[in-house]
């Protein structure tokens, strides 16, 4: 990364410092002076152990328009796991290919990896006009250190204009590991993003619990980068008859780059619909009573191929574990159809779930909070109510079968 | 074991008030609290320590009145606080608040950095990697068990994904974002409160941190809020009162159906 990192040969005495810190192995003494190498991460390392400051790295600084303008192109940072795309990309595609429309520009995904070129077919196919391929064995597992390595890598020779990357858990490491290390701004969980006069990320999202949305610029630095809430933006058409160029990305890396080592990865979850990833959430509350009366939930649920949630009272009695919570201190979730049973609506869990498309709240007491968010409410007994509600859907889906 | 801490004061959420010409965020005259991910961190920390010695330092920026969480902290069972505060501050982003955090942090010496997951005001979940980053250090993130091995001088944790938890281990030093499940907080007991208030607050401003003063508050921060609005309530839903369920579904129903829902 020679463009941000430079080495002073006048004021560096050769006293190896440099090389002694740097955790990547990327500093050398070439004829008694310190240079870098490709793999350099920009961790600063070196930077600080200098005592000459004969090393600096680039720092944020007034950037030209100029400058700004060099920066071209939308990217879409690809999440994938056992050879399958995370639905949030496509997602991101269709709203990076809008933004890259809007800019006249290039909209590029970005695929790191080990052997994962078989995945770019689909990228182009939803509206890539290029993948960057960065493949190498050392990429083979998620890694945050790795994958950090390997974009700051692609970002720094490229340049792009703008950054995209899902608000996964993953992404949300990632994302600000990169942008920390790249020195720019960067936006968490947007929930909307538009191009504005002047061509800059218009990147919006809610905070205090939804209670306002901001809508915020990185104006000095580049690229802008933002996560983007998945299950917010719809996925477009599939064009199978589009293409994209391919371009290899060499990656410098070695055992040393990955810090922290994976041991063994535990699936508690398999089968079941992620309940940020699907289309309907049916959530109970305590007004469900038992973890017997779950039973209730997860047929409805069952019935329109939905995932159960739970607030945060029936969590932690421990009716459902805490990845299927809905709210503040759980997940956000925004399906086009939200099904509240037994749930009174604290702010806390209402946070978790009023972005949702379409919502419906059952419960017994008409003055629960539930219902101001709600699109159709149900006052009663949600024993009641929620058989005959299922069987009915089941009688619907029967017919359209 | 020397560990810091990273602590955020938050507002009670529900009353956000907005500084009409800056756009950012009026901290004043709202009721605080220490971050619930944050307490929980500390939570572990405490537990390291009263397993493995050491030392606790619990560290947060904000305004004067944040030395209150600090407080807190002090009388749940940390050593000692630092309170990073100066007007220059002001107004950061998460990139400018990892900065101060970190120059903040280098001047100490340190095995292992905890942090919560998230502040429940901003939910943005960036300041803990990003810190991470300003120091060179590796980071574990959503971390539901923590397992030390001091004699090594490295550790274990389980890190939660979306299907499970992946087992990581790492050298120290390192940084953990904390979740809820990790452990359950401790109150502060009165013996802890009282003993809070001979325990030392360093205050540190910018003078003390160095650098570049364009890199802090505002002024270094590279994201910009530009418009700030209350979002849209949601429109008047149905709301159905039939005593008869079936009635009722089926009132339910046909809205599913002209709504196009179904």
């Amino acid at each position: 990364m020679p463009e941000l990192i430079k080495v002073d040969k006048e004021k560096c005495t050769g006293c190896s410092m440099c090389v002694q810190v740097c955790p990547f192995n990327a500093a050398k003494l070439v004829n008694k002076k310190a240079e870098i190498g490709d793999n350099c991460t920009l961790c600063g390392a070196c930077e600080k152990a200098c005592s000459v400051q004969a090393i600096t790295i680039e720092r944020r600084k007034a950037t030209s328009p100029e400058e700004l303008a060099k920066h071209k192109g939308v990217w879409v940072i690809v999440e994938h796991s056992d050879g399958e795309l995370r639905r949030v990309v496509l997602e991101l595609l269709t709203e990076g290919r809008k933004l890259a429309d809007k800019l006249n520009e290039e909209l590029a995904a970005v695929l790191v990896g080990n052997k994962v070129s078989g995945l770019t077919k689909t990228l182009a196919e939803h509206g890539a006009d290029k993948v960057y391929l960065v493949e190498h064995e050392l990429l083979d597992k998620y890694t945050s250190d790795g994958y950090v390595h390997a974009l700051v890598g692609a970002i720094s020779k490229y340049q792009p204009s703008i950054v995209l990357i899902g608000a996964t858990p993953k992404g949300r490491e990632l994302a600000p590991r990169v942008a920390a290390r790249l020195q720019v701004g960067l936006t968490a969980d947007c929930t909307g993003l538009d191009i504005d006069e002047k061509g800059q990320l218009l990147q919006i999202r809610p905070a205090f619990g939804g209670n306002i949305m901001a809508t915020i610029l990185s104006p000095y630095t580049r690229p802008q980068m933002a996560t983007v809430r998945p299950n917010v933006m719809k996925v477009g058409e599939r064009d199978q008859f589009r293409t994209a160029n391919i371009e290899k990305v060499g990656v410098n890396i070695s055992p040393r780059t990955i810090r922290t080592k994976t041991l063994q990865s535990v699936k508690e979850i398999s089968g079941a619909v992620k309940i940020e990833e699907a289309n309907v959430v049916v959530s109970a509350g305590r007004g469900i009573g038992s973890r017997d009366n779950l039973k209730v939930t997860e047929e409805l649920a069952m019935v329109l191929n939905g995932a159960v949630g739970g607030s945060r009272a029936i969590v932690d009695v421990g009716y459902l574990p805490h990845h299927q919570q809905v709210g503040q201190s759980g997940k956000t979730v925004s399906p086009r159809l939200y099904i509240a049973m037994g749930i009174s609506g604290a702010i806390q869990h209402l946070i978790g779930m009023q972005s949702s498309d379409f919502i419906i709240a059952i419960n017994s007491d008409p003055e629960a909070p539930i219902f101001k968010v709600a699109d159709i409410g149900i006052v009663g007994d949600l024993f009641k109510i929620v058989p005959v509600l299922t069987e009915e859907l089941r009688a619907i889906k029967k017919k359209e079968a | 074991m020397k560990i810091v801490v990273c602590i955020k004061q938050v507002p009670e959420i529900s009353q956000v008030k907005l500084d009409p010409v800056t756009h950012t965020l009026v901290r004043e005259g709202v009721p605080s609290i220490v971050n619930p991910f944050d307490e929980i961190a500390l939570e572990e920390a405490l537990r390291i320590k009263e397993k493995v010695g050491g030392e606790v330092t619990v560290m947060t920026m904000g305004p004067p009145q944040a030395r209150d969480a600090l407080l807190r902290c002090l009388a749940m069972g940390a050593d000692k606080g630092i309170l990073l505060t100066d007007r220059s501050f002001a107004g950061a982003d998460t990139w400018t608040t990892s900065f101060t955090l970190a120059k903040a942090i280098e001047k100490l010496e340190y095995d292992l950095i905890l942090c919560g997951k998230q502040a429940i005001d901003g939910d943005t979940a960036q300041v803990g990697p990003e810190i991470a980053e300003q120091l060179g250090i590796p980071i574990i993130p959503y971390v539901k068990k923590v397992i030390i091995d001091p004699a090594q001088k490295k550790l274990a944790v389980h890190s939660e994904t979306d299907e499970g938890y992946d087992v990581i281990e790492s050298k120290l030093p390192v940084l953990l974002t904390a979740i809820k499940g990790l452990n359950e907080p401790r109150l502060p007991s009165v013996m802890g409160i009282m003993s809070a208030k001979k325990k030392e607050i360093k205050v540190w401003g910018m003078a003390d941190l160095g650098g570049n003063p364009e890199s802090y508050g505002l002024k270094g921060s590279p994201t910009q809020v530009v418009q700030v609005a209350t979002p849209e309530p949601r429109g008047k839903g149905t709301i159905i009162t039939d005593q008869d369920p079936s009635v009722a579904v089926k009132k339910a129903i046909q809205i599913l159906t002209e709504a196009h829902i179904l």
